[in-house]
């Protein structure tokens, strides 16, 4: 692709218009820029300032090394909480792929009602994850919640306290989220399969495969893309989440359900331990480093 | 569109087969709609019935008195004026935000194709990336500044935050937009005379619907239901919805009022579901822009 | 006096030098053809022109003025694109309108030039489409309209017909050629069909890796090309090259074919005198055209030379024939009458007219 360049790019400038003309693009450009600059870059580097000070309740300056960190590392908290996203980051990711990965395997065998399933696939991501938490969290109410269902319908025996158990609340929290974000994997396998050249899966029925052969062998690998793609959202959000477990559970009980985003949370605002806050914060945005940088590198680089 | 595999010509066992493709699907998709109607029909019992009956059973006789208490008389921390006041502040808070990160993604999109200049990528790159970092690294100095600006706690606070971090994903989606417009036709207009702005007035945004419509649900959806700079940089009156619907939710005093608390998380998520329901298409398209170009 | 002037111009994209200085004349009026192998440069030079590329050196001179540093608009140039570049939100009328908005031509002055350039090209029943109610033809035509309505210096085109499926090419390609015999604009027009730049040039310009091969009128380029890459890439079918070598010297020489001793022609008369010396090889060039049954053969032709060669195969076009045939294991093409009936395998009498010959050098690929 060629690139348009302003042919008064070129020396001699002949008048200010004429200047005014190659610069007007980066004019426009700078204020985005400068404010992401500033307000993305700027700011982490003074989150990772902050992380090195003693900052209590209000952000003091004075660097004190790597304190926080060894306070951090040392808190039962945050073991509870890499723990929980390491259980949480799997399972989310890997039921979310796979739900979403067979949803749409089905819905590509020329379903008619394609029309109308796709979208009841795809709501639950177009709600807040606060509705999606209260909406659950009251789903599976211990008491009155799915449990009092199946008492009704007669399974006397049947109990579902995973919410106020300790050891299972974290897997509530996978439920709701996979429910919420599998849709949209969904849709995104969907358009990768309706990508597949339609002549290469003739080719293979030609050649005798049966269907689940072609699935196999033929068309789930060239998703190769889609899963990457699929995994580096689904990482993402996994780290980020935090309205989902607020609204859930919040955090508990105990702290059965924290993850570093609700630990960073509270520790920074309501615990008044901001330089503790910030180590973790830190080591959340080097999480979230280590997987998008090389996807975005070699993104990047494709394109020309 | 067809299905990638097509249907060839084949024994009876292919009747079964779809019996039970259909079976799954719709069993599937009822799993996915029971929250949804469980929160309905929760809002529209009384407590008795809620705490009485089967949480799957449609209400006996339907009201919509857990509504408007939510809506208007509902208690969210100390003052009992219900949801309303919230409602509005989100809608004071996404309007403007929307619009404002919209533009400026497309003018940037502009730029970053049609008036490329060396170190283009780079900065692309580093908007791109800032699309993808956990807020919870920004969340402190953000505090602090909007403090020193004066727009702590405010309505234009949060707009302005949003704005900021959401600059990405507009600037990524008009991008990728413009990228594939092509450059001839740029061409033609800066040889018939028009300039930078007349270009991208008369030329490029009367082009650019699909990619606006998703733009605006995209971010009408993600501000909405931003829950982290909501309960971060604002507090009592000046909340957005997500905010006070966890407070309401999550308030232990009195009696727990669970069709009060489910009419309120149909009021926080009607606006997002109204606009998926009437431009679901687009909003799909949207997220797949953003997710899988990269 | 030349109109536009192109002066030593060069231009590097990264570090690849895509111009490598080329030099061009065109006088006004003129009808100006770049052909050249695709990734030549000719789109290069043509945007350069334009100004939608900044030089790295050399001078563009349009009517006397250096336009080096002028933007686009101000160079009074219009251009039309392969894929046309209509605005896709505008209608035919606004689309051709544009330009004059953008000068700030008045209203009804507007309207009244897209009238006139609507008739001209037979579009006045399109004005309210919008492009994609268009058919490729059409499309073609308004991209020509929009050029058209701001009377320019200088036009451009790049590969205007590309797009277009083969009959339609011909019908507008006669109907470019009227155009600019009607209103003599001066016109830059790339492609890469040889048969558009000899109809419609009146000077063409071969191009090849960023260098000018030859520049000439249509007739030179054809007969006598300065150098095998201009003969093999213009004509189609390609120009025969036949092995030989001289033998003889001064009015004597002749030159022997295919390795036979017995077999010679006369030196043609496009050699330049004393060009040759003896026993230097050579490739004669010989059109298709210039080998042909003995029937066809020119009668006023001064140097006709028959030679029996066995067919190898023959592709009939319906209005004649080409015949390819072998001697000293070498190929050459022939083009013969349709009637004459030859089959692969036969041994066939052709007549080789001499007069248009060209000869080479096979080291420096010049023509002697
Ligand atoms: N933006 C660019 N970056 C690097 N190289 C380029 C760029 N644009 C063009 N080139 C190179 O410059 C050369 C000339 O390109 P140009 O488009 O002028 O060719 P062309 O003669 O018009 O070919 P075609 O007949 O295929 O249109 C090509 O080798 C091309 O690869
Ligand atoms: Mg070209």
């Amino acid at each position: 692709m060629t690139t348009i360049e302003p042919a008064t790019a070129s020396p001699p400038r002949r008048n200010f218009a004429d200047s005014l003309r190659g610069w007007l693009p980066k004019l426009v450009l700078a204020p985005s820029f400068a404010v992401i600059l500033l307000f993305v870059y700027g700011f982490i580097l003074w989150t990772v300032y902050l992380s090195f000070t003693n900052s209590r309740i209000l952000p003091v300056y004075k660097l004190v090394g790597f304190d926080a960190y060894v306070r951090l590392w040392s808190q039962p908290n945050w073991y509870m909480a890499m723990k929980n996203l390491a259980i949480f980051g799997v399972l989310y990711i890997g039921i979310c792929i796979s739900i979403g990965l067979g949803l749409a395997i089905l819905m590509d065998q020329r379903i008619r009602a394609e029309g109308i399933l796709r979208p009841i696939f795809l709501y639950p991501m177009a709600l807040s994850f606060v509705v999606t938490g209260t909406a659950w969290k009251w789903f599976l109410n211990p008491g009155l919640g799915i449990e009092n269902t199946m008492h009704n319908l007669g399974w006397e025996s049947f109990k579902f306290d995973w919410l106020v158990n300790p050891d299972m609340a974290i897997y509530t929290v996978v439920i709701a989220g996979v429910w919420q974000a599998s849709g949209f994997v969904m849709a995104m396998f969907l358009a990768g399969l309706r990508g597949i050249d339609g002549e290469i899966i003739k080719a293979a029925q030609i050649d005798g495969a049966p269907l689940t052969k072609i699935y196999r062998r033929i068309i789930i690998p060239m998703l190769r893309p889609v899963f990457l793609s699929a995994f580096i959202v689904l990482a993402h959000m996994a780290i980020k989440s935090y309205d989902l477990v607020i609204a859930l559970t919040g955090g508990g009980p105990g702290n059965a359900t924290e993850l570093p985003s609700t630990f960073m949370y509270s520790y920074t605002f309501t615990r008044s331990q901001m330089a503790v806050g910030s180590a973790s914060a830190v080591m959340m945005l080097m999480g979230i480093t280590a997987i998008i940088v090389p996807y975005l590198y070699s993104e990047l680089r494709e394109k020309r | 569109m067809s299905g990638a595999v097509q249907e060839t010509v084949s024994g009876g066992s292919a009747k079964t087969a779809r019996v039970v493709i259909y079976g799954l699907l719709i069993l599937l998709a009822a799993i996915y709609l029971l929250p949804l109607y469980v929160m309905l029909t929760t809002s529209l019992k009384s407590l008795d019935e809620i705490r009485g009956g089967d949480m799957l059973s449609l209400p006996s006789s339907p009201s919509i008195a857990a509504w408007t208490k939510a809506w208007g008389e509902a208690c969210i921390g100390v003052t009992c004026t219900g949801i309303k006041g919230y409602f509005w502040n989100s809608i004071k808070m996404v309007v403007p935000a929307v619009i404002i990160s919209t533009l400026l993604g497309a003018l940037n999109g502009y730029v970053l194709t049609k008036w490329r200049f060396p170190g283009h990528k780079i900065i692309f790159g580093m908007m791109l990336f800032a699309c993808f970092i956990p807020f919870q690294a920004v969340l402190i100095p953000m505090a602090r500044m909007l403090g020193m600006m004066g727009i702590a706690n405010t309505t234009t606070g949060l707009v302005f935050v949003h704005v900021i971090y959401g600059l990405g994903f507009t600037t990524l989606f008009f991008r990728n937009y413009y990228e594939a417009f092509p450059d001839e036709l740029i061409k033609a207009a800066m040889m018939d005379g028009a300039g930078f702005f007349r270009i991208f007035w008369r030329i490029l945004l009367p082009t650019s619907g699909p990619i606006i419509v998703v733009t605006v649900i995209y971010q009408f959806t993600n501000i909405w239901n931003d829950f982290l700079f909501g309960v971060s940089f604002s507090s009592g009156g000046s909340s957005p919805m997500t905010v006070a619907l966890n407070n309401l939710v999550a308030s232990s005093t009195g009696v727990k009022e669970y069709n009060v608390d489910m009419a309120a998380a149909v009021f926080a998520a009607l606006p997002t579901l109204f606009v998926y329901i009437v431009a679901g298409r687009y909003f799909v398209r949207g997220l797949m822009a953003g997710a899988v170009k990269g | 006096m030349s109109f536009l002037e192109i002066r030593n111009l060069r231009k590097k994209i990264g570090n690849v030098e895509v111009l490598k200085g080329i030099d061009i004349e065109l006088e006004k009026g003129g009808f100006l053809v770049l052909v050249g192998p695709s990734g030549c440069g000719k789109s290069t030079l043509l945007n350069a022109i334009a100004g939608l590329l900044p030089l790295t050196s050399g001078d563009i001179v349009i009517d006397g003025q250096v336009v080096n540093d002028l933007h686009p608009s101000q160079r009074d140039i219009a251009m039309v694109f392969q894929s046309y570049a209509l605005y896709p939100n505008m209608t035919v009328e606004e689309n051709i309108a544009f330009a004059l908005e953008m000068r700030g031509v008045p209203k009804d002055e507007r309207a009244a030039a897209v009238k006139v350039a609507a008739k001209t090209l037979q579009i006045e029943h399109l004005l309210t489409r919008r492009p994609s109610q268009l058919s490729g033809g059409q499309r073609q035509r308004v991209a020509m309209g929009r050029a058209l309505v701001r009377k320019p210096r200088v036009f451009l085109f790049d590969e205007p017909l590309s797009n277009l499926d083969a009959k339609l090419r011909v019908e507008v390609r006669a109907e470019i050629k009227s155009l600019h015999q009607n209103t003599h604009a001066t016109i830059v027009y790339v492609t890469h069909d040889q048969i558009e730049a000899m109809t419609l040039a009146t000077k063409i310009v071969v191009l090849k890796e960023g260098t000018v091969q030859q520049i000439g009128t249509p007739a030179e380029i054809y007969n006598l090309p300065a150098n095998l890459f201009v003969a093999d890439f213009m004509g189609s079918p390609a120009m025969n090259m036949l092995d030989g070598k001289v033998v003889g010297t001064g009015a004597e020489a002749r030159i022997s074919l295919f390795g036979d001793q017995s077999i010679t022609v006369p030196v043609p008369p496009t050699v330049a005198a004393g060009a040759l010396s003896e026993g230097q090889s050579v490739l004669l060039g010989l059109r298709p055209e210039a080998i042909t049954d003995t029937g066809l053969a020119d009668p006023q032709a001064r140097s006709v030379t028959q030679i029996e060669a066995p067919v190898i195969m023959t592709e009939p076009t319906g209005s004649d024939t080409f015949v390819t045939a072998e001697l000293g294991g070498k190929h050459f093409t022939a083009r013969t009458r349709a009637e004459v009936s030859c089959q692969a395998g036969d041994t066939f009498r052709f007549a080789f007219n001499l007069d248009k010959a060209v000869v080479f050098d096979p080291q420096s690929g010049l023509r002697l």
